[in-house]
This record gives C-alpha cells, structure tokens and sequence, in this order.
C-alpha cells in the first residue's frame, strides 16, 4: 500500500491520508493527528477517524464508526460525504465500523455524533474531491480551479473533456495531499445538493425484510442461549438456589451461580441458565428458586415521605444571586407552587442482550447493541481480568437506546457467562428483567417561589429541588445545573437543593434532566404568566428579552424557536371550546426547542391533536431522519408523561408492558417541524425535543381542561390521554 | 421433543421442538430466522407479529405444534426483495428509526390493506394499536399505510 499524507494546521487539527489500496481503490482517511504528528505522521498503522474509498466501479465506500441506535447517524454522516465529495447518493455504500481507539468517540450519546463528526466527514470528501480534481487538472494540462465537479465527474468545460472519478484514481493517488486548513468546507444551506434533503434510512431494506441487523440475530456456530437471574432487591446475593434440579431440566446445559460484585453498574450477582434455545433457558428459570440476601428496602412510598419532611428544610444553595427573600418581601404577588415527577423507564423495545464468545486463545468477541462499547470494553476488561486489546467488540444496530445502552451491565454478564461456558453465548434479558433491572431517570420534586414586580415580570425567582444521592453525592441522572435557566433571566435568584440517599440504579434518560425538570419549570412559569395577567408568548418572550449577567441560554435563537412554533399554531387564535394551546422553549445538547401542542378535551380524557415545532439545530443534514427524531421525542414525552416505575422492598414494581403501558398507535399525534437553519454548525436532535414536548402538552392541558398538571403521570391530576 | 411439521413462508420445515415452545423462539432459535423480534413475550407489544393465515398473530403467545396445516408468514417472507407495496411505501416515507418494531408493523399493515384496500383513518388506529413503537413512528406509519393504499389502488399488486 502506498501512503502520501500531511499533518495540518492546529487549528483545525485534523490529518489527511490518501493511499492507494492493492485492489487498486483510492483510500482518502482524516482524524486527529495524535501519536501520527508526533512521529511524523508517518506511522503505518495509523487508521483514521474516518474514510472514503472509492473503488473502479465508481462505488464509493463511507465507513460509520458510531453506533446506530434509530438516531440517523449512519444516514447522514454518509451524506455529509458525499455531499462534499459530489456524488450521487445511490453510489454510495455505508460500511458499520467495530469497536477501535483509532476512530476515537465511539458513542450514542448527548446528541453529540453531529457535532464531533462535522468537520472530519467534510474534510475527508472535500480533501478527498480535491485530490481528484487535480488528477483531472494535471491529466488535461488545465488550472485545477478550470474543472468542476457532480455526480461523480470531473468535467473542464472549455476543453469539454470528463472524466469519471474512477477513471482518476491511479493519477490521484501520486499528488501531494492537501493541507486542510486550506480546503474550503461548504457549510451553509445554500451550498447544499444532497444535505437538507429527505433522504431514507441506509439500513431500511434489511429492516423492512427482515435481515439480521441487531443484537439477537447474530447466530454463532454451536451457539447456546441464557437467561440470568438477578436478585429483584437491586444487588441483593444468592444465598441458596435449586440450581441442581435447574440443570437436569430439557435442554439445559449449564446452570450456575454468578458471585458478582455489589456495583450497581458491573456484574450483580445472579445465577445463569443456558440452554440448547432461549425457550428451554426461560422455562427453567421458572423452576428456579432462589433465597436472596436484601441489604435495603427502598420503596417509593419511603421517597414521598423523605422529600415532604425535606420540603419543610433548607437545602443546601447552589446558587443565589441579588437577595431573593427581600426581592419576596417587596413583591406585589408571589406566586407558588410545587411540581412532580417519578422515577421511569427506558424500556427500548429491544430488550438487553449481548453475544458473546470466549476463545481458546484468551481472545473475547463481542457482539453488542450498545451505545457506549468503549466502556463496555473497559468493564469486561476489568471484571473478567482480561486485557482490553484481547476484547474486540462487534457494534451491532441496536433496538432504541434513549441512555439505557450507555451502561454495559448486559455486556458483563454475556461475557461471564461465556467464558464460563466455553461456547459462543447470546444472553437475552426478558422484558421483566429489563423493567426491573433498568438505570432509571429519578424522580424529583421542585418547590417554586416567584415574586412579580409592579409590570408582571418576575423580580425574585427561589427554587427548592429535591432529588436523589447517595454518600452525599447526586446520582446520576440526578441533580441541576446552579446555572439552568432562569438563573441569570431574574435579577434575584436562588437554587437550594437537597437529597433522598437511594440505592436505586439510575442513569442518564434521553436528555438526562432535562427531559424531567423541562416540565416543571415551564408549567410553572405558565402559572406565573397567568398570575401576572400576561399572554404566555409575551411573558415568555419578555423573559428572554433581558439577562443579569451570563445568559444560561442563548436568548435570540431561543426565542426564534418559540416565535415560529407560535406563528405556524396560530397563538391568539381562539382554539374553541373544549380544546386549547400549550407552549414551552427549551435548549440542551446545542439543540433549541420549542413547541406548542393542541389538546382536545372531552372532561378529563384530553386527546393531544397536533404539535407545532420551532428548530434550531444549525443546517438541517437529513431532513428525514431530523423530522423523525423530533416526532419520536414527542411521542416519548406524551407516553412516558403517563408513567411510572415504582419500587417496594427494594424492587421495583413494574415488570412489563401491561402496567408499564407505552403510548400506542391511536394516541399518537400529528407533529410539524420548522427548521431554522441558522448560521451554527449542525448539532444533534436525539434530545432536544424531548424536554419542552412534555410541558407543551400539560400547558395545553390546563388551556383545554382548567386542570393544572403539577404531579406526573398524568392520571395523578385525574387525566387521562 | 415434538415433531412438528410448519408451513413457513411457503415451504415446509419439520421441526424436533420441546413441547410447548412458542413460535416465535421455534423461528429464531430452531430456523436461525431472526427477523420476528421477541419485546414481551406476553403477547402486548406486537414485535412478534407473523400472519397465520393472512392474519396478524403475536407468535410469542402461539405454541408451534398448534400451527400445522396453517400458513404463516414471517417478514422474511412478505417479499424478500422489499417490493411489497407496504415496504415501499415504509421506505420511502422512512418510517423506520431503531427498526426494531417495524417487521410487526409492516406485516400488521400488509394483512389491514389486504382486507381493506382503503382503510380511514379509524381502521388504521384499530389495526395499528396493537404493535407498540417506542421510538414513536406512529405518524408516519399512517402516511405511509396511505401512501401505499394509493399504490394498491393505482394497480400495484399487493
Ligand atoms: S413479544 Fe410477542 S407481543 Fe411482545
Ligand atoms: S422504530 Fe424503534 S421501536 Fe419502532
């Protein structure tokens, strides 16, 4: 193989490598220079970020390093390419990478795919276009800047000589690389053939035929099938269990006790089941009995009674600006109230599951829906005592991940269970376990103060949050940015909080936070519009109309988002009887959201008609897959606003879809998305509708019904969707 | 073990399967056909929708020796090349996001247009509502039910 390459300026830090690879195809790769700089960017086993390769039949090949979880990623990525490098998008081929270092982030996760790939994806087909124009240039004897380019040709109009890209890749592989910082990037909407489009999912014909893709249907060569059990108090161990009658049943091969450890995220402890099928491993476990060793009993009713006794306390402040009990003492109206959410679930619909094989090498492979494999990785590694470059981690299509996939409890387990074992071994996790055993978004309660000043604008804001720790510290998925709006939108602020130790698993939930606090604070700031006597596009506009200090958003492009969701609504239409209008903004993850919802009520059954969503997330790559991350968010909010996960003894309560009842075909409502594409580099869409759909649609319930939601879900305040 | 004899998207597989086993791991563990996705297994979420028949069963709940002498269609076998008026219609309207739900969907939606050509909207909420999404397609599931209701109508075979 033959390698020309150049490091580049700092500034953009990024490294270009072209080589031509024995079959004759043209390998155009970017990434961080790194180790690659530091010894001169000569370094042969550098692979990079990235790459295109383009082969003789015209075929050009994108690899996708990141998982794909739903979220669109190995769409538009490709697209990004091919945009710049000006192809069609039929001649483009998508190729899933495995878990490597030299890709660098490997995740799903924070919406952050978009942001981090920009740059590479542009320089690989802009450096890589280059390289092929100048082919064409040097080939014909005319100026480079003479020849342009589409559909894959090269063409010089004057001499009206072409050529296919193919034909140019020979020539292209003997020029110097360019230098990066000198390539132009196209990055407006403007400059865009293929990005903005409405372009279809690269894997939906093996989807919508049925083809192997995720997790389960890898099918291994003597492959056997477990099921683990694990102790439903979170952590609890196995003191006794019928593991001998187990193991004499149909079909079971091994049944075995797993020490683990006591980290909630690692390895519990639990007992494995493995069979010639997944059937014979479930209906054994039904046989099994097991004597559990609980060391806590946390239950939700316990939760209620902490946060009322800590309602009464002071909390501990995080932040406070100017002097928000004088500010109180000087109001002409103080307005109060105190807002609720529960615990919930991820529930993907793929339930966890993980291959795995234990070779007579000591060499683990992996195969996992996972959206952080990296870590995965790190925790096989570290449990099992083997060597992370002796691991090689398959990134399979995964079945939803919304923040559950982060952990790689289910990666552990298969990997134990295999070398176990000593055959290859799908571990499938059933829909109770995944309920039971999930990393949940905490509850929260928020207890509200806000005094109006003689013109309606809120003068003193005070926020009491009670959430989730333990040792002290807020779990994850707990907890609030000092910082978070409106902080910094009032003169006088103060954010105390205290916590609830807990032994519960919890974990980040698509937009962590946000997806839960959204709802409070918007719902609040809806009573105190109204107390004020104001319109709630005005409050709320006028509210990102000053700052006193830092703003904690960016106010413009916050309130372009809430302005045309309300001008495409019609706000200040009278919606008739029994129905009214809902509205919220919000920004996380880079991404600025607003909505405004339509409900239709009929007494307390409310029936959410449409959504009307206000968008900046910078230029739109794929329209499709940004549309369907926005009406996917909506849906989310809507059904998981009627949920709960509960717990007793220290278990959960919940186990399936019967009393965890997501929203289903006929609640669905009808979403439409305006996109404003300012001038910001593209960012991610996999969060930031999520958190302001929720108190869109409970605004839009008191608009329609007089009934203020101030405690999810929904049926707390006698709602029904 | 039972020796049971399936009619599988058109051809016939005999099968050494414990008793009471579930179509559903009949198809991924004994057939290796994976494309019938478990979400449940109590019969709710519709992930593990095959036609009997022509119509949509949750083959989780359908034990597999009760099943000979039927025809069962997996999405293996809707059309294997993806030519289906419904799978065209879900690519082109992009309906899938994880995809995990989307074999239950489209095979749901297949036997509702082979019914009812020209479904209203109430027949697709009746149709629809028992196979859950929990990346919330549902929308687009409607448009393209229509879409391809309109292919059908213009003379597509279906
Ligand atoms: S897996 Fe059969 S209905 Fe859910
Ligand atoms: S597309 Fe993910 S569950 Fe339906």
């Amino acid at each position: 193989m033959k390698t020309r390459e150049t490091d580049t300026d700092l500034s953009r830090r990024s490294f270009l490598k072209v080589s031509l690879m024995a079959s004759g195809a043209l390998m155009v790769g970017v990434g961080f220079g790194g180790q690659s700089l530091a010894s001169g960017g000569k370094d042969e086993t550098w692979v990079p970020n990235l790459y295109v390769r383009i082969d003789h039949d015209g075929t050009v090949t994108i690899v996708s390093k990141n998982p794909e979880a739903g979220q669109g990623v190995k769409t538009a990525f490709p697209m990004v390419v091919a945009e710049c490098l000006e192809v069609d998008w039929k001649d483009v081929r998508v190729e899933q990478a495995p878990l490597d270092d030299r890709y660098g982030r490997q995740v799903v996760g924070g919406s952050r795919g978009t942001p981090d790939g920009w740059d590479d994806l542009r320089i690989a087909g802009t450096g890589a276009l280059y390289m092929l124009r100048e082919a064409a240039a040097s080939l014909w004897g005319v100026p480079a800047g003479d020849c342009s380019a589409s559909s894959g040709t090269i063409r010089h109009a004057g001499s009206g000589k072409s050529a296919r890209y193919a034909e140019l890749l020979d020539k292209a592989a003997t020029l110097p690389v360019p230098d990066v910082a000198a390539l132009s990037l196209k990055s407006r909407p403007e400059d865009f053939n293929l990005l903005g489009r409405f372009v279809p999912g690269v894997d939906n014909h093996k989807i919508l035929t049925g083809q192997p893709l995720f997790g389960a249907d890898v099918r291994l060569e003597g492959m056997l099938y477990a099921v683990y059990e694990k102790c439903p108090t979170f952590a609890g161990k196995v003191k006794n269990a019928n593991i001998d009658e187990v193991r004499s049943l149909p079909g079971i091969t091994h049944a075995f006790v797993v020490d683990g450890t006591n980290e909630l995220t690692g390895l519990l402890p639990g007992i494995a089941i493995v069979a010639e099928s997944w059937w014979q491993a479930d209906s054994a476990r039904s046989k099994l009995k097991v004597e559990w060793d609980t060391s806590h009993s946390d239950s939700t009713a316990d939760f209620d009674r902490q946060a009322a006794s800590l309602a009464g306390g002071s909390g501990k402040t995080m932040r406070h600006d100017g002097n928000v009990e004088e500010a109180l003492g000087s109001a002409t109206k103080i307005v109060e109230a105190s807002y609720y959410y529960p615990f919930v679930s991820h529930a993907n619909l793929e339930p966890q599951n993980c291959t795995a094989v234990f070779k007579e090498s000591g060499k683990m492979e992996i195969w996992a829906p996972s959206q952080n494999p990296k870590s995965g990785r790190a925790l096989v590694s570290r449990v099992l005592d083997i060597p992370q470059d002796r691991i090689h981690v398959n990134l399979t299509r995964i079945g939803g991940g919304f923040g559950r996939k982060l952990r790689s409890d289910f990666m552990v387990e298969a990997a134990w269970i295999a070398r176990a074992v000593k055959r290859p071994v799908q571990l499938q996790w059933t829909r109770e376990d995944d309920m039971r055993h999930d990393f949940y978004r905490p509850a929260g309660w928020h207890h509200f103060r806000a005094g109006l000043d003689d013109s309606g604008r809120m003068s003193a804001f005070d926020h009491h949050f009670i959430t989730f720790g333990n040792g002290g510290e807020t779990i994850s998925g707990a907890g609030l940015s000092a910082d978070h709006y409106p902080a910094g939108l009032v003169p006088n602020f103060r954010l105390r909080q205290s916590l609830i130790e807990t032994h519960v698993p919890t974990g980040p939930w698509r937009s962590p936070g946000h997806s839960a606090y959204c709802f409070a604070y918007q719902g609040f700031f809806d009573e105190v519009a109204e107390a004020a006597g104001r319109d709630q596009l005005e409050f709320r506009l006028d509210l990102l109309s000053r700052s006193f200090g830092e703003p904690p958003l960016d106010l413009k492009r916050t309130s372009d988002t809430l302005r045309i969701a309300a001008e495409k609504a019609g706000w200040g239409r009278s919606a008739g009887p029994g129905r009214g209008l809902g509205m919220a903004f919000h920004f996380d993850h880079g991404g600025f959201v607003s909505h405004v919802a339509e409900v239709v009520a009929d007494g307390p059954n409310i029936r959410v008609e449409k959504v009307w969503s206000g968008i900046d997330v910078g230029p739109v790559i794929n329209l499709s897959g940004a549309r369907n991350q926005v009406e996917g968010c909506v849906v989310d909010a809507l059904s998981t606003a009627q949920l709960e996960i509960t717990f007793a003894g220290g278990a959960t309560e919940q186990s399936n879809f019967h009393d965890y009842g997501l929203l289903r075909f006929n609640q669905a409502p009808e979403i439409e998305c305006h996109f404003i594409q300012s001038d910001h580099p593209p960012m991610g869409l996999g969060e930031p509708p999520i958190a302001p759909a929720t108190p869109a649609i409970t605004n839009a319930i008191y608009a329609a019904t007089g009934i203020r939601v101030r405690e999810l879900p929904l049926r707390r305040a006698g709602i029904s969707a | 073990m039972n020796q049971v004899k399936l009619s599988i998207n058109g051809q016939i597989h005999s099968l050494d399967l414990p008793p009471d086993m579930p179509l559903l791991w009949a198809l991924r563990d004994k057939l290796d056909m994976t494309g019938t996705k478990y979400g449940c297994g109590i019969g709710i979420c519709g992930s593990c929708t095959v036609l009997v028949d022509g119509r949509p069963a949750q083959s989780c709940r359908l034990p597999a020796a009760k099943l000979e002498g039927k025809e069962i269609v997996t999405i293996e076998g809707l059309a294997p090349n993806g030519d289906h008026p419904v799978q065209r219609a879900w690519d082109e309207e992009d309906v899938p996001q994880c995809g995990y739900c989307q074999g239950g969907q489209v095979l749901t939606a297949a036997a509702l247009l082979e019914r009812n050509p020209n479904p209203g909207d109430e027949d697709i909420d009746q149709a629809m509502s028992n196979v859950l999404c929990r990346c919330g397609t549902y929308f687009r599931i409607r448009k393209a039910i229509k879409r391809a209701a309109l292919e059908i109508a213009a003379g597509e075979p279906a």
